[in-house]
């Protein structure tokens, strides 16, 4: 760790603290949030900043300290661009369908 | 100065990531219907995949990664298994 230049350890500093505010912003409106459509797009927030911002930072840290580009942090990004959409809408599915549902209001 | 900088870094963001899982577990408790429940789940495991992550960096240890990678995977496929249940009343269809 103490092989990093200035800028790069000022530059993944910002970058942690943001991930970690965003992701904290994103689980708190999940947490204050009244009904089940506002909850909803809470924390993807948490799924999309938060990751990019940890990515790009681990992507820095370990490029520099092995001199050489290391990218395998993005694959859990792609992976998450690629799932989280496909929770979401069956999670509004369900939710739109159960309420629809006679004799049963959640 | 950067070892001091990326450690107190890392330590907020670690305290971050560890509020909002506590955030999602009092959701996970408390939550009216079980869609709520799935969604807290959902943002408990992505918590706990940055936490790892971060700790990743910290120790510079790359198991930590294959740990994040196989959360993202089981993750997925646990809370789209229990949406699909909530919607179909089956998680695979005839």
């Amino acid at each position: 760790m103490n092989a990093l230049p200035l800028w790069a350890a000022l530059l993944v500093s910002a970058l942690l603290i943001t991930a970690g505010l965003v992701t904290l912003i994103g689980s708190l409106g999940l947490l204050r949030l009244q009904t089940f459509r506002e909850r909803m797009h809470a924390p993807t927030m948490g799924m999309t900043l938060g990751a990019f911002c940890v990515a790009l930072s681990a992507t820095v840290v370990a490029s520099l300290l092995q001199q050489r580009p290391i990218f395998h942090e993005w694959l859990i990004c792609l992976f998450l661009i690629l799932t989280s959409p496909v929770t979401a809408i069956l999670l509004m599915q369900s939710a739109r369908q159960r309420r629809n549902r006679p004799g049963k209001d959640s | 100065m950067s070892a001091f900088l990326l450690y107190w870094a890392a330590a907020l963001a670690l305290l971050c990531f560890t509020l909002g899982l506590a955030c999602a577990a009092i959701r996970l408790l408390r939550g009216p219907s079980a869609e709520d429940r799935i969604l807290a789940l959902d943002t408990m495991y992505i918590n706990g995949m940055l936490i790892l992550l971060v700790l990743g960096l910290r120790f510079e240890a790359g198991l930590y990664f294959d740990v994040a990678l196989l959360i993202a995977l089981f993750g997925f496929v646990g809370s789209a298994a229990l949406a699909k249940f909530l919607l179909r009343g089956e998680v695979i269809e005839p």
